[in-house]
Order: C-alpha cells, then sequence, then structure tokens
C-alpha cells in the first residue's frame, strides 16, 4: 500500500506491505541505515528512534503505522553535514562509544531524556539508559558524555 | 524475525473497529501499542490474518476519572499517559509506582495498559495491580458490551475471558477510599524484566489504627495474576504489626503457585513471595497511616 | 603533537555518531537478493526427507539451496586451528559442514538455504518447507557423553572424545605428598553467549565484467576468510576482496570461521550472478553464533604449611559443542591460565573435550582463561581459610618474583610456544588495589560495623594474567598521501577497539603528524593484502608494532628525500607539524605533501635502488605472548532476603605495559569488567534434556544493563613488554577474566557463607541457583 512518512522533516512516499517494520523501512526504504537493529524484539535498543518527539522501538511499529507522525532518526541530529551536536560531541569527548552500533539507539533516547531533565544526576541518567544495551562499553563513558553534554 | 503477511484495516472509530472483529473474529488481532504483539509477530509464534489497528481511534485514547472518582482509561491510553498524569499518581499511586517497573521508556511511550492486559502474562505486573485496585473491564463487541471484574478476566498464562467478537475497551479503577495506602515492590533480575516475583498490597485503616480492609495480589506467582485472600484476610483487624506481616507472608506463600522459569525456581519464588509480602504491606501501612 | 600516551578523542567517531559509518547490512547493492536459512529444530537427528517444493514456488523465491544442491562445494570446514604440539595427544577433527546432508547435531544447524527478493518473502518460504526427521538422543551433559553407551555426536567416531591433551611439569604426586595441606574440589563453568549488538552478516556480490568477487562479512579476519573462499571457490586471492567494514562488536566468536553461511553466501552470489545479503537475526544467533564456557573442573592443590604452593592437579571436561574447526585454543588458555601470578612448582593438567549437540564452542573474551583464574583463585582462597591466612597474604606469597622473568611455565600455550612470562610486577599491583578498594579498612571496620547491623557486605579480591598479543604476525604499510595525509592500511579488522585513532598514534608519533591526518584501513584485503585477525588481545601489540615500524621506515624516507631537497644533512632537520625544516629555519618548510611528490617525480633519472613515494610496508610477529596482569577488587552488598547484589565499589589495577591511549584502554577495561559481571551473575544459556535453548532471546538471557555495571575506578602500572618496540601488551580480555572468581569470594564474604560450611564452586551464579546453593547450610 501506498504511504507517506515524515522524517527527519522530509516527506517520503513509497508503496509497501503493511508488514513492513518501520526499522527496515528506514534502513532499507529510504536509506537511513544509522538506525540499526539489534533484536528485532523489542529489548536492545538500538533501533529507538524519536516517533513525535518520544523515544520509542522502531522494530516494533509497523511503517504505514508512523504515517502522521514526525520521526527523528540519528541523521536528524547534527546541525550540518560533518558537525555533531553537543550531545554527539560529548559522546566522542567522553569516549561514550566503541564499535558504535548501540550509540544511535542511545543517542535518540538520551536526546528526549536531556529535553525532559536537562540536568540529570548519575543514577537518573543509569535508569534512562537501562532500557538501551551496550556490550563495548560497560556504560561508565556512555554516563559521563550524557552528563557532560547535561553540563554544555 | 519479519512477521509474516496480514490485512491491515486502520478505522478511525469504535464501531468500525468491532465491526472488523466481528467480520473476520479469530483471524484477527486488535492491535494496541504492539509492544507484546509485534515481537511476537516478528517471532511468528503470533501470526494473525488480519490486524484491526486502534491507534487511529481517537477516542479510545482516553484517561478521566469520572463523577465517583473512578478512573477510566481507554484501550489506545499509553502507558507514558499514565505515568505522567499528576492526578492519577495523587489518587492511585499503586498505579503508577508499578508502572515504573515495566519494561522502559521506550516501551511505555507506545505500549497499552490494555494491551498489556489482553495479553495477560501472569508475570506481568499491570495483572496483579488491577486485582489489587478491584479494577473491572468494560468488554465491547459490535452488538453489545459488558463490564468484569478483573479477577474474571485472566484465565491462564496468555488467556482471558476474552470473547472472539470483543475488544477490552476500558479499563475502570474505582477510587481508594480515606485511609488507605498501597505499596508493590518485585524483584527482577534485571530493571524492565518481568518480575521474578512481585507483590502490590492495599491495605486500609479505621479510625483506631486497625486494618479494616487488605488485598494483595501478585504477579510471577502462578498460572495467572494471583490474589492472596487468606493472606490479606488474616490482616483485618490486625494493628497492622511485623508480626502481622509475616503471619500473612506464609499464608500468601502458601497460597500462591508459581510456575517457574529460566530465572527463578518456584522454590525461590515462593521464597522471594516470603521476602516481598511483609515489605510491601510494611510499605502500604506505613503510607496507609 | 605528541598524541602516543595520550587519551585522545576517537578518529572513527564523528561517522558513527551520525549514522553514516558502513555496516554489513547497510551495504545496499541493485538486484540484492535476500537470505533465510531453514535450521533444524532438532538437536540431534537425522534427516529423512527434504520437501523444498512449496518454498521453491512461492512468488519472489529465486533458489532453495540443500545439500544435494551443493554437489562437490559440500565440503566440511576447514580446521581453523590445528591441535597444539604436545606429545600423546589425542585429536579427532569433526569440522562444520555448510548444510545437514544427513543428521543434524546442534539445534539451529543450517538445513535449506532460501534464497528470495526480500527478507520477508525468504522466511516466509521457509515456513513452507516440510523436513522428515528421527530425533537421537540429544548429548548435553559432559560427564554423560563419556560413559559407556552414550549415544555418540558422531557415530563414525565411536566416542564424544574430541580431544585429551595432558601437560605436566614437576611431580605432583611428591608434592602431594609433602604437603602440609591438599584441598580437593569440584568446580563448574557454564555456558554463556557473547552478544555483539551487531549480529553476524554476510553480503556477496560477484562482478562477471571484473571477474571479481566482492564479500562483506562481520568477520574478525577478513584477509584469512579471504584466502579461504578462494581456495573453496576455485579463484585465485586476487579475484576476491573481502571487507569488514564497521563491525559492531566483535568479542571473539566473529573470528569463527568458516561459518555455513560464510561459504554459502558467496557461493549463491556467484551461482546466481545477483548480489546475495544474509543478515543474522538474534533468534539465529543465539544458535547459529558460536557459544563459550563449559567446563567441569576437579582441580586440587598441595600447600605447606605457610602457604605456599607445592603442587596443581586439574582434571577437567571441556564441551566443545558439535564441531571442533577451532582446535584446543579455549581449553588450552584454561589449562595454562590456571597458573596465573604463582609459583606453582609441580603442575599436572588433564583435560578432555567432548562433543555435544549444542553451538559450537570457539574463544569469546577470555577464550578459556575464567576457566583456569576462577579454578586457581578459588583453590587459594580455600586454602587462605583453611591456613588463617589472609586471602591477600597468600597470594602476596606465591606471586612469581619480579626478578624471575622471564619466567617459563614449562607448558605448551594456545600459539604452540612454550609458554613464557615475558615480564611482570604483580606486587604493586596488589597493593595499589588494596589501598585503593580500602581492604584494610574494610576487613577491620566496614564489614564487621555494617554485619552488626545486619548488612550483608562483602569484599573480593583475585589476581590473573592474560596471555595477550600472540603471533604469528600482522603488517601495516604506511603511505605519505599527495594532501600531506597519511594513510595507514593493515590486514586485521576492528569492532570498537579505536584502531584508527590506536594505530594513527603510533604513526603520527614518528611522523610528527596530527592525529587527525592519519588515516587508517582496516579490515579490507584490497587495502592490505596479508594478516592473520583481530583475536587474542593481539591487535595494538602486533599490527600497532607493524604500523611503528612501517612508520619508522617513511620517516627515514621522508627526511632522505627533505635532506636531498634543502641539501643538508639528515641530523639537521626537523620533522614536525606534518612540514620539515632546517633547524633554526622553520620558515623554509615543506610539506609532507610536496615531499611525497618529490618523492614521486615524473621525469629524470632516478637512483637506482629507490623506490617511488613515501611508503613502507613492515610486519611484525613476536616470538611469544606478552603477558599483562592485574588484579580486581569489589564491594558489594547483597539483600540477604532477595540475594540480590548491588556493587558498591569496583577497583580494575591493570599492567599491560606501554599505555597508547588511556582513554581507548579505560573503554577495554570497562567493558571486559560489564561483560564478566555479565558472565557471573547473569548469562547463562539454559537447556532441556533434549538440547534445546530455553532462553534464546534478548528478554530471558540477560545481558547487563547501565543498571547492573557499577562505576568502575581503574589505576596502572607499567612495566613494558621486551618482546615489541612498543612496550605494549594486550588489554582486550582483561576486564572479563577474573569477574567470576571476584564475584565467588564476594558472595561467601558478604553473606558469611563459610561459617555455615558453603562455597562457592560454580559460574555464572545467577540469585535463584544462589539462594537454592545458601539453603544447604
Amino acid at each position: 500500500m501506498k504511504f507517506t512518512i515524515r522524517v527527519n522533516g522530509v516527506e517520503h512516499t513509497r508503496e509497501v506491505e503493511p508488514r513492513l517494520l518501520l526499522s527496515d523501512f528506514l534502513r532499507h526504504e529510504i536509506g537511513l541505515t544509522g538506525t540499526h537493529v539489534g533484536c528485532e524484539h523489542g529489548v536492545c535498543g538500538a533501533c529507538t528512534i524519536l516517533w513525535d518527539g518520544a523515544p520509542v522501538r522502531s522494530c516494533l511499529a509497523f511503517a504505514v503505522q508512523a504515517e502522521g507522525h514526525e520521526i527523528r532518526t540519528v541523521e536528524g541530529l547534527a546541525p550540518g553535514p560533518g558537525q555533531l551536536n553537543p550531545l554527539q560531541q560529548a559522546f566522542r569527548d567522553a569516549h561514550g562509544l566503541q564499535c558504535g552500533y548501540c550509540t544511535p539507539g542511545i543517542l535518540m533516547t538520551m536526546t528526549a531524556f536531556l529535553e525532559e531533565n536537562p540536568k540529570p544526576d548519575e543514577a537518573q541518567v543509569r535508569e534512562a539508559l537501562s532500557g538501551n544495551l551496550c556490550r563495548c562499553t560497560g556504560y561508565q563513558h556512555i554516563v559521563d558524555a550524557v552528563l557532560l553534554a547535561s553540563q554544555a | 524475525m519479519k512477521p509474516a503477511p496480514f490485512a491491515w484495516h486502520a478505522p478511525e472509530d469504535l464501531a468500525a473497529a468491532l465491526a472488523l472483529k466481528a467480520q473476520h473474529g479469530g483471524e484477527a488481532q486488535f492491535l494496541a501499542g504492539g509492544q507484546s504483539l509485534v515481537p511476537a509477530m516478528n517471532f511468528r509464534v503470533a501470526q494473525p490474518a488480519v490486524l484491526v489497528d486502534l491507534n487511529r481511534v481517537a477516542a479510545l485514547d482516553s484517561l478521566a476519572f469520572d463523577a465517583e472518582g473512578t478512573l477510566r482509561v481507554g484501550a489506545m491510553c499509553r502507558y507514558r499517559r499514565i505515568e505522567r498524569d499528576a492526578e492519577v499518581a495523587r489518587r492511585l499511586p499503586l498505579l503508577v509506582e508499578a508502572l515504573a517497573e515495566v519494561a522502559h521508556p521506550q516501551i511505555r511511550n507506545r505500549g497499552t495498559l490494555a494491551g498489556n492486559l489482553c495479553h495477560a502474562d501472569p508475570a506481568s505486573e499491570m495483572p496483579a495491580v488491577m486485582l489489587a485496585l478491584e479494577a473491572r473491564f468494560r468488554l465491547c463487541r459490535h452488538d453489545g458490551e459488558r463490564v468484569l471484574p478483573a479477577r474474571d478476566f485472566f484465565l491462564g498464562p496468555l488467556a482471558t475471558a476474552l470473547a472472539e467478537e470483543e475488544m477490552l475497551a476500558e479499563i475502570q479503577i474505582p477510587a481508594l477510599p480515606p485511609g488507605t495506602g498501597t505499596g508493590f515492590l518485585e524483584v527482577a533480575r534485571r530493571r524492565g524484566d518481568y518480575a521474578m516475583m512481585g507483590v502490590a498490597a492495599v491495605l486500609r485503616r479505621g479510625p483506631e489504627g486497625r486494618c479494616v480492609a487488605a488485598r494483595l495480589a501478585l504477579c510471577s506467582a502462578g498460572p495467572t495474576p494471583m490474589l492472596a485472600e487468606r493472606a490479606a484476610a488474616s490482616l483485618v483487624g490486625t494493628r497492622l504489626t511485623a508480626e502481622d506481616f509475616a503471619a500473612a507472608a506464609a499464608l500468601a506463600v502458601a497460597e500462591i503457585d508459581p510456575m517457574g522459569s529460566v530465572q527463578a525456581s518456584p522454590a525461590y519464588q515462593r521464597h522471594l513471595a516470603g521476602v516481598l509480602v511483609p515489605r510491601a504491606l510494611a510499605l502500604a501501612a506505613e503510607r496507609a497511616a | 603533537m605528541n598524541s602516543f600516551g595520550r587519551p585522545l578523542t576517537r578518529n572513527e567517531d564523528p561517522r558513527l555518531l551520525r549514522g553514516e559509518a558502513l555496516f554489513v547490512d547497510d551495504v545496499e547493492l541493485p538486484g540484492l537478493l535476500h537470505v533465510a536459512f531453514f535450521r533444524s529444530p532438532h538437536a540431534h537427528a537425522h534427516l529423512l526427507s527434504l520437501d523444498v517444493s512449496a518454498a521453491r514456488a512461492r512468488a519472489g523465491v529465486v533458489a532453495v539451496i540443500t545439500a544435494a544442491d551443493l554437489g562437490d562445494y559440500w565440503q566440511p570446514g576447514p580446521l581453523l586451528v590445528p591441535p597444539p604440539p604436545v606429545p600423546g595427544m589425542i585429536f579427532n577433527q569433526r569440522c562444520q559442514v555448510p548444510l545437514v546432508r544427513d543428521t543434524a547435531r546442534h539445534v539451529g544447524e543450517p538445513v535449506a538455504m532460501v534464497v528470495a527478493e526480500s527478507r520477508y518473502i525468504a522466511e516466509d518460504a521457509v515456513a513452507e518447507i516440510l523436513a522428515e526427521w528421527e530425533t537421537l538422543p540429544a548429548v548435553g551433559d559432559l560427564e554423560a557423553a563419556l560413559a559407556p553407551g552414550a549415544a555418540l555426536v558422531h557415530a563414525d567416531l565411536g566416542t564424544n572424545v574430541a580431544a585429551e591433551v595432558h601437560q605436566a611439569r614437576g611431580d605432583y604426586a611428591a608434592a602431594a605428598r609433602a604437603a602440609h595441606l591438599v584441598l580437593k574440589r569440584r568446580f563448574t563453568y557454564d555456558r554463556g553467549a557473547s552478544i555483539p549488538m551487531e549480529t553476524r552478516g554476510v553480503v556477496a556480490q560477484w562482478d562477471p565484467r571484473a571477474d571479481r568477487l566482492t564479500v562483506w562479512d562481520t568477520t574478525q579476519a577478513p584477509v584469512v576468510i579471504r584466502n579461504g573462499l578462494a581456495g573453496m571457490l576455485g579463484l585465485s586471492e586476487r579475484q576476491v576482496r573481502v571487507v569488514a567494514p564497521n563491525i559492531g562488536g566483535g568479542f571473539g566468536p566473529k573470528m569463527m570461521m568458516f561459518y555455513p553461511e560464510e561459504v554459502l553466501i558467496p557461493w549463491a552470489a556467484m551461482r546466481l550472478c545477483r548480489p546475495v545479503k544474509w543478515i543474522e537475526d538474534r533468534l539465529e544467533h543465539f544458535f547459529a553464533t558460536t557459544h563459550e564456557r563449559s567446563q567441569i573442573h576437579d582441580a586440587e592443590i598441595a600447600l605447606d604449611a605457610q602457604g605456599k604452593i607445592l603442587g596443581v592437579r586439574d582434571v577437567f571436561l571441556h564441551d566443545t559443542g558439535a564441531y571442533d574447526p577451532y582446535g584446543l585454543t579455549v581449553p588450552l588458555n584454561s589449562q595454562c591460565t590456571l597458573l596465573g601470578c604463582y609459583v606453582v612448582p609441580a603442575y599436572d593438567s588433564r583435560f578432555t573435550a567432548v562433543f555435544t549437540n549444542r553451538t559450537l564452542v570457539t574463544p569469546y573474551r577470555g577464550a578459556g582463561r575464567q576457566h583456569g583464574v576462577f579454578v586457581m583463585e578459588r583453590l587459594l582462597d580455600l586454602a587462605a581459610r583453611e591456613l588463617g591466612l589472609d586471602r591477600a597474604e597468600i597470594r602476596r606469597r606465591n606471586f612469581i618474583p619480579t626478578d624471575a622473568f622471564p619466567f617459563d611455565q614449562g607448558v605448551i600455550y594456545q600459539d604452540f610456544s612454550r609458554l613464557s612470562y615475558d615480564s611482570g610486577n604483580y606486587e604493586p599491583i596488589l597493593d595499589k588495589a588494596l589501598a585503593a578498594i580500602g581492604y584494610a579498612d574494610f576487613v577491620q571496620r566496614v564489614q564487621p560495623e555494617a554485619r552488626a547491623a545486619g548488612r550483608s557486605l562483602g569484599l573480593g579480591l583475585v589476581c590473573y594474567v592474560e596471555g595477550t598479543g600472540i603471533g604469528p604476525y600482522e603488517g601495516a604499510k604506511v603511505q605519505v598521501q599527495s594532501s600531506g595525509k597519511i594513510s595507514l592500511a593493515t590486514g586485521i579488522g576492528s569492532q570498537g577497539q579505536g584502531h584508527a585513532t590506536a594505530f594513527a598514534q603510533v604513526v603520527a608519533e614518528q611522523l610528527g603528524v596530527d592525529l587527525r591526518d592519519v588515516e587508517v584501513t582496516t579490515g579490507d584485503t584490497d587495502q592490505f593484502y596479508w594478516g592473520v585477525g583481530t583475536f587474542a588481545s593481539r591487535g595494538a601489540v602486533v599490527a600497532g608494532s607493524a604500523a611503528h615500524e612501517a612508520a619508522k621506515v617513511v620517516r627515514q624516507k621522508v627526511l632522505r628525500t627533505a635532506a636531498a631537497h634543502f641539501e643538508c644533512a639528515e641530523e639537521d632537520l626537523v620533522l614536525a607539524d606534518g612540514k620539515v625544516h632546517v633547524a633554526g629555519v622553520p620558515d623554509h618548510a615543506i610539506t609532507l605533501g610536496r615531499l611525497a611528490g618529490l618523492a614521486n617525480p615524473m621525469r629524470g633519472a632516478v637512483t637506482p635502488g629507490t623506490e617511488p613515494g613515501l611508503e613502507a610496508t613492515s610486519y611484525f610477529g613476536p616470538a611469544s605472548g606478552a603477558t599483562a596482569s592485574g588484579v580486581h577488587a569489589m564491594i558489594v552488598e547483597f539483600d540477604a532476603g532477595t540475594l540480590r547484589p548491588t556493587i558498591l565499589d569496583y577497583v580494575v589495577v591493570h599492567d599491560c605495559g606501554t599505555v597508547i591511549n588511556p582513554l581507548i584502554l579505560a573503554g577495554q577495561i570497562h567493558g571486559g569488567v560489564a561483560q564478566g559481571i555479565g558472565n557471573a551473575f547473569f548469562e547463562q544459556l539454559a537447556w532441556d534434556e533434549n538440547g534445546q535453548l530455553l532462553n534464546a532471546s534478548l528478554a530471558d538471557y540477560l545481558i547487563p544493563t547501565a543498571l547492573d555495571v557499577p562505576r568502575m575506578r581503574l589505576d596502572h602500572t607499567v612495566t613494558p613488554s621486551p618482546l615489541n618496540p612498543l612496550g605494549v601488551k594486550g588489554a582486550g580480555e582483561a576486564g572479563a577474566i577474573p569477574v567470576g572468581a571476584l564475584f565467588a569470594q564476594a558472595i561467601e564474604d558478604a553473606l558469611d557463607l563459610p561459617a555455615r560450611g558453603i562455597e562457592i564452586l560454580e559460574m555464572p551464579l545467577g540469585p535463584s541457583r544462589l539462594w537454592e546453593i545458601t539453603q544447604r547450610g
């Protein structure tokens, strides 16, 4: 079926099967491969995107359901080509990523988190981070990065 | 892990949704938040031929207290809305306290209370909380409706009293009388995981401080959410001391029927119930003061 | 300008943070086909018949491939690691097959491959494949597998023994006779999985016009994959390009080869003349990507009255899974690492590797070292208790003395050389850890006060060594580009270790350029031809040293070219900030880019023996591995009711020789500890008696979250390795190795279990099992 979706402020119209997962649509239909897929059962958080500003798992929604909603992905974070936004910069400064596979999902979760909690403490950051799994970092530098971003 | 094909309908009003369900019967499933159903579809353990997507039925996204103080939660009301509602937090703190243990914000941003209840996982927190709060469920079909107490809704693991054509359209949670205190505690392996044991306690003190009403519901304690009725009854008339809680815990441990899981043996689950029941009761008693 | 040794941010980060970095599943090609596998639902079964006709007939399905369709291409995989040269050893080679032909030996073993226009359609078709099976008893329990009459994983072998290895030195029997104390216990360690956030995946494209095959693979060893694929497919190496782009975590199992899918996807791409993609989903990952850890040790220690070790005897069973292509790396690591930081005059160790009807076992971060450390550290804890010694003191008394290095352990290691510790200095590490965790204060004040208040606080303190940086070799090519930027290519793959930064620091140090001006390519066989792979904490040591050597040669070439340009002596030149100038004349500088142009003249006579450009390729092959070491210390509080732990403090003191980048090193340690915590407390694969995995999802197999991993405090000592020019030792596995032993000790301490006659002799240990154990007392 034909539908239209707005991602990072850009409209895309495609003909898709209703069963196409939003994660697959973003990655393979419109080429936004920054959103990663880690489990396809809603646990790992790698595919987290912002749906009307709120972080959700894109592997647990069908693409057609997103019509009429504002979707934001990691590609929509940086202010311009070749640049990093303050949160992304903080992740670099604090070594908040290793393989970088879980990173886009974490950035999206933390973008929404920091909007609501601009000055979190470590316990709050860890709580907010607990829905995103990272296998490389042991989380410490991610927590540092989020705290660093909140101090900017 | 890609879902099998299905026909997708996204009606915009309740009547149309119910008509579709009546038309397709057991072939069709309602899709609310999708946080239990879509994973099951990705694993292909669920393969509905027809999905009746309720996300565009605006009227179902409702959350309000009525004149009697009963909270009415529509089928499409997402957890996120409930947990952020200051009035809900004030009047039904048990609901908000337990919601914090349900998965993670990313899931709660999309998941719905009604969807969770229809999934009827006995390890899930919300079914037990509904029992503890004596919720009633309004079940709608294209040609009628009925209201069922929560305790009659859960029949077994992933099994409910919903008829093929019915939708859980609204959850009704009655107001807690003055003097009531509540507490929810669970032990899960990690934050957001299903509990290995969870306890929802509701206690009401009379004017002299004695307990005049008690309800105790447990999750991960049997094939359905479990009410520990003898344990609760034992508390009525007591002064809610540590000894009373220990006695109630001993009764509760005997009343439940935990099934065990990869994470916890039934014996450990019973042990946890023995640990958590007094703690949850103490929490509720303190708040009932 | 000096970048070596500084905590610099990473070169690879901006692209990863913007979502621009290429991972295997990001490869999109015109006409791309997608694969899903029909896999065995049984742990052990004869395949009686296979009907793929409905699947073949489904719209959008391009091909369904069974073992029969492969013809001569159907071959058991190669033996990746041959057995070690240990006298008297037995090794029974049984390698995995591309598709089940007659017998399935573990759940998830691939049986048929569906190639379709989309993964969705491919999965629809898989559901239509009909197989008839005759199920056979599943071999799971290691001891039962060796009992007479046991079902056989490989019937033709007549036994489930995959290998037997006995290594000994000194006379253990005599040591035991002379001992003041002999302790014997059984220790078990159960299976876990590495769970990189990115599963495996392969994309292959055959270009008939160029006569070349390109394969994108989530492998840790692209060069070895290229060589193997060329051989299997009848191509020459130059016709095959293997790219391991950004890899979303490896941790060992992506070093395994050849996975059936790696053999099949390129074959299908060539046969169908269309690009083909297979991306493992998380469910497949639990069955199809290798596991590690199950072993049972019967171990014995003999000590004198002062707590000095006289000898250790260990007999253990190692679960190798259904096939053993990775040889004996894991049990050899267990055997060797058990010796730890200690002088063990007599050592007698014998292991039997056992075939089971479970997913294959290959190295996963730590790669058997966990088990050795667990056994030895537990034995020392038990001995200390018996002898009334402090746990720190018994370790200190047995440390290999500083003047004893290099220290020959007299056994054969995983790299087939004699295990010899190149260097080490253990007491300062222990002292730092004791001070950092507040050991004396904890023992004398904190714990007694906590106990009096009804709190269950415990401390763990364990030591370990990590054999790192083994051979055979890696290489690196360094080249000055005409832009003035430096390119560095090496054959190993990168899975998040920060190679694009660490290697750049090594090169920048030599060439006086900014770290950001060194562009590192890893994992593309067209960029660098030779290599072995990223494993055994060897990237920084071996490839880093090769990069260092190559950069040194380029530096000489730069200076030689500049000296000719300035008509001066090389000694008079200053190389800094990407430019060369004569000392004292900084205004007259020439950039490296211009020098690169001068080194590649278009006209004029060339001096015989010179090579164009500012470029060098070097190789480094250490004679043996560099041994890192460390101490972990932890304070944990248990909820005595629920037995849930809360880690209150965690200290790692580590010696990995010279540090290239402390920030990256810290990340490696943190991540290792997190996996260690998972392995100790959260992660355990659960099987039923039919060999079915019961927790094949991330909801049921529990990897730690940000709330489960504490803030860690790190400190270092530096004992440079004499075996490489940088003095570095590997650090990739150090965080993960000792955590099981640490938890065991801390649990006993927190819950005061020894007073109740209870010992912790197994890992992993979740709260349910821990509660069961505590009920025995």
